[in-house]
């Protein structure tokens, strides 16, 4: 006999689902259950993108996910209990197994290990409830902590100390976190003249009033006015392109997914923000929710695409209730559903949560974890544009792409395209910390170097020794690298990326051994274990550093060949780029001991 | 009047693979289009009745124009497209990829086939040294049909299609956990009895690393009686019921030790029921 859920789990899943409709779905049987066909296999297929919200809804009411309470999720949305097994124990932040409803993740990763980190997380040692874990997008801030409280919204604290991370756990008592315009150097500051932040401090992000009051919705007035081909056209001149790491320009997908005949397609906003140093996504949620709504929104209109998804980790509780209550502001307000603003235009925006897993980012493995399977990504082609979500041509786009959206529309793609450098038009929010003394967001027009945004920041704390660019898909630069422009085309060609703005610098103290360790556990922990060469590849890199660490002095060409191996044979971004930071920190010296 | 064609007509695409010029019929893939021409391309996790899942990666060759190495197995064939399958390149990725699985899997029951390639491109087993990190674990053994000793699994994938959509329907294993700790698992682990299973065998028939394994055959190998030259295999056709699905009766020393079914049969696929798999005994009730 298969195990039941209790009533308190059973509660919680009818409270997301609403309550069973017969026997065939975990309800009370009836005689009419065995005369009557419910939805057959399309009925089922069709619930399956409710099984991440549903295994969330136990987790978080609950604290984890036990036998029975799998069991009836896998009844009322007939996923194969194997299958949904398959699915939770892919993420990190779901337990499949009785543990401390009360759990804090440290972060362990770059920026917060230089920031104290260690210290806590030996201090806390002996607690089961205290894990550690890989960057929180909180670097700013480090060191950070995420609680995930059962029964209580989750929580974010930083900067974390031993004493504040005991009060959350064993008190209950948790410190409200600082609004992001205080923890945002350059808007306490008063910078004029942003344009992605704007109104980021500015506005009250909750208010739909004052985001109106700010310059609000008049972009997608504007949009429907010009009509969805003009909006693809400008967004093709303004030669915007992606920011969460690619780089791809964003007017040939917006086309080619206009182009695309099929009824259904979908627009994606991708804010699962996890590569280690960013936090820019965050920021920009938690301070101006809105602006992300209207800008899916003209996404939808110019591609037409009726449906959006915004995909966000699940460590971002705050950002997420800030755009969630922005989606239900803009609906009452009739700026999301059927007919907006009267133009025949429907469109509306689902919320989707991840739940620790890296990877999600990587756009084909989001759409396979919003369709509630295993978070794998899928082999290209085909290309998003043509099958994304769903099997449907889909625009992806990251949350500072989508953004500039609004200023593209309002001021032209021409006048945008004149703004930055050639091949990198418009500003960009680049993510600071590290040894700097202002670490924060900060938004240049391209064409600032690695220097100057140092230098916004503060300064180093110390002496420069290097800077991660691009996060842990990223590569170190050095002290002869401070006037490189830090825009696509320049970086790119000093054998760099740029990434999704990642700048982490480190002074002349710090262990870069222990530094790029971490980077190598990262990879090993977060790859999906779809593809040998990554699944493997980047747990030979982790013994070849460990070896290395220990002094072995031959490790050089078993990491080459790994990384080599690895770039060219793995199936994503993420078994391309694991080796890209290991090799540029042996590249210019700060491990493998021919500095 | 014309003739109603039997069987889709398909498009001839060329293309050139090793600077020759080839042709393929639409639809095909690069691995389709070099075995036509005889080139050998090594497979693990692709197999004739299943959907590609291109996760073994020893099958990639260079497509002109493609930053990365491409998979042959599930990239279909275009008009023009440039195909080397004997490039320095490809054999490093190919040598390496073997060297990484060995590394982390027990590869000695692999198929001939595959221990060719291995040989080919002169895989060296101790590559990455003795402490390595493998899957080694436990062997499970929890009825009498099956032997599952996932210290040998690949993560093909291909056991999870076979059990589900593309054969069984049943979804009885799934893929579990994340990265170098994933593993094939039933919910929970749960004790593959009580579990969805329904023991069709068509899990084991696939698997290419002998991970999975019917109980006889791991008894007779346990007792060192398993010898396949020993084998002969003969042809004929379930009894039990009306489908009539082909069988390939593997006997040694006049006993039935295994039971299969040709994969490019057309009513099986290859694929069985647990009465044509295992429902044998009444044979040799002599
Ligand atoms: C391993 C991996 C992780 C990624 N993570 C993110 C992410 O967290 N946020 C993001 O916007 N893009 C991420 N990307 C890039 C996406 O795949 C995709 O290119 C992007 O969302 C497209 O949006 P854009 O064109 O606006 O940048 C990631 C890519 C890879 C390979
Ligand atoms: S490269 Fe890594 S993360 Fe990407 S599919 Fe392969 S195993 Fe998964
Ligand atoms: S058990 Fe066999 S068939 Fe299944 S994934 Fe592992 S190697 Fe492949
Ligand atoms: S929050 Fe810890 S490194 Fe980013
Ligand atoms: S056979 Fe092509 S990737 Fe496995």
């Amino acid at each position: 006999m298969p195990q039941a859920a209790n009533p308190a789990e059973r509660a919680a899943i009818d409270a997301l689902l609403g309550p069973p409709a017969s026997g065939w779905d975990g309800g009370t049987r009836t005689d009419l259950d065995g005369h009557v066909a419910f939805g057959g296999l399309h009925g089922a297929a069709a619930d399956r993108h409710l099984l991440l919200p549903a295994l969330w809804e136990i987790q978080d009411q609950i604290g984890h996910i036990s036998k029975g309470a799998m069991n009836y999720i896998c009844e009322r949305l007939s996923v194969p209990p194997a299958d949904a097994y398959g699915v939770a124990s892919f993420y990190s932040l779901l337990a499949t197994s009785d543990r401390s409803s009360r759990i804090a993740h440290v972060c362990d990763d770059i920026a917060c290990r230089n920031a104290g980190a260690t210290e806590i997380l030996e201090e806390l040692s002996d607690r089961a409830d205290v894990h550690t874990g890989p960057c929180l997008g909180q670097c700013e801030r480090a060191p950070a902590a995420f609680f995930q409280l059962a029964g209580q919204r989750d929580r974010v604290v930083a900067p974390a100390t031993t004493s504040a991370i005991q009060d959350v756990l064993d008190l209950n008592r948790v410190a409200e976190p600082t609004p992001v315009a205080e923890s945002t150097p350059q808007l306490r500051n008063g910078a004029q003249d942003l344009s992605v932040m704007a109104r980021v401090g500015r506005v009250d992000p909750l208010s739909l009033d004052s985001y109106l009051a700010h310059g609000g919705y008049i972009a997608l007035r504007r949009a429907l006015t010009m009509g969805p081909q003009a909006v693809v056209t400008e967004v093709k001149e303004s030669k915007l392109r992606g920011r969460g790491g690619a780089a791809f320009p964003m007017g040939i997908k917006w086309e080619a997914v206009a182009a695309e005949p099929a009824a259904d397609k979908y627009v994606v906003c991708n804010a699962d923000e996890s590569e280690p140093g960013t936090f820019k996504d965050r920021v920009l949620i938690e301070g101006d929710p809105f602006a992300i709504v209207e800008a899916m929104t003209i996404a939808g209109y110019a591609v037409g695409a009726g449906t959006g998804y915004f995909y966000i980790r699940g460590e971002y509780p705050d950002a997420q209730s800030s755009f969630e209550e922005a989606v239900q502001s803009a609906r009452r307000a009739g700026l999301l559903g059927a007919d907006i603003e009267g133009s025949g235009f429907g469109f509306d925006i689902e919320v989707r949560r991840g739940a620790g897993a890296y990877i999600c980012g990587e756009e084909t493995a989001l759409f396979n974890s919003i369709e509630g399977f295993r978070g794998e990504p899928r082999q290209k082609p085909p290309f998003p544009t043509q099958a994304g979500l769903f099997g449907k041509p889909t625009v992806i786009n990251n949350v500072e792409t989508l953004i500039n959206v609004l200023a593209i529309v309002t001021a032209g793609g021409d006048t945008f395209a004149g703004t930055g450098s050639a091949e990198s038009t418009g500003t960009k929010v680049f993510c600071l910390s590290g040894h700097v003394h202002r670490p924060g967001v900060y938004e240049v027009e391209f064409g600032a170097s690695l220097g100057e945004l140092l230098a916004m920041a503060g300064g180093v704390v110390g002496d420069f020794k290097a800077a991660l660019v691009g996060g842990a898909a990223g590569s170190f630069l050095m002290g002869d690298r401070l006037d490189l422009p830090l825009t696509f085309e320049a970086t790119r060609n000093a054998g760099a990326s740029l990434g999704s703005g990642v700048i982490m610098a480190f002074n002349s103290d710090t262990d870069f051994v222990d530094l790029v360790l971490r980077i190598g556990a990262f990879f090993r922990d977060e790859s999906c274990g779809q593809c040998v060469p990554c699944r493997v590849g980047t747990m030979r890199q982790e013994e070849s550093l460990l070896r290395l660490a220990a002094g072995s002095g031959d490790e050089g060409s078993l990491l080459a060949d790994v990384a080599q191996v690895m770039s060219d044979s793995s199936i994503c971004g993420f078994g391309h780029a694991a080796s890209w930071a290991v090799q540029s920190a042996l590249r210019s010296g700060l491990i493998g001991g021919s500095s | 009047m014309t003739a109603v064609p039997l069987g889709e007509p398909r498009r001839l695409v060329s293309l050139t693979i090793d600077g020759q010029e080839v042709t393929a019929p639409e639809g095909s893939t690069v691995l389709d289009a070099c075995r036509r021409q005889d080139i050998d391309v090594p497979t693990l996790c692709y197999l004739e009745n299943l959907t590609p899942v291109n996760t073994c990666r020893v099958c990639m060759v260079e497509v002109e124009g493609s930053r990365t190495l491409v998979p042959s197995c599930s990239r279909e064939i275009t008009e023009g497209l440039e195909v080397r399958t004997d490039s320095e390149r490809v054999a490093t990725s190919r040598k390496l990829v073997f060297e990484l699985l060995v590394s982390s899997i027990d590869m000695s029951l692999v198929d001939a086939p595959t221990l060719g390639w291995m040989n080919h491109y002169e895989v060296d087993a101790e590559r990455f040294g003795s402490a390595a990190k493998t899957v080694d674990q436990e062997v499970k053994i929890q009825d009498d049909l099956y032997v599952r000793d996932y210290g040998k699994c690949m993560l093909c994938y291909k056991c999870v299609e076979a059990c589900g959509e593309d054969a069984q329907n049943t979804f009885a294993i799934a893929v579990a956990g994340r990265g170098f700790d994933s593993g094939i698992s039933t919910e929970f682990d749960t004790p593959l009895p009580e579990s969805a299973c329904v023991y069709c065998g068509n899990c084991v028939a696939v698997c290419p690393t002998g991970a999975l394994m019917f109980k006889t055959e791991y008894d007779m190998r346990a007792e060192g009686s398993w010898d396949e030259s020993a084998q002969s295999v003969t042809t004929t056709i379930c009894p039990y019921c009306g489908v009539g699905c082909n069988l390939e009766l593997h006997v040694q020393d006049n006993e039935i030790v295994k039971v299969t079914s040709p994969i490019d049969h057309d009513v099986t696929s290859g694929h069985l029921c647990i009465k044509g798999r295992f429902g044998y005994e009444h044979v040799q009730n002599r």
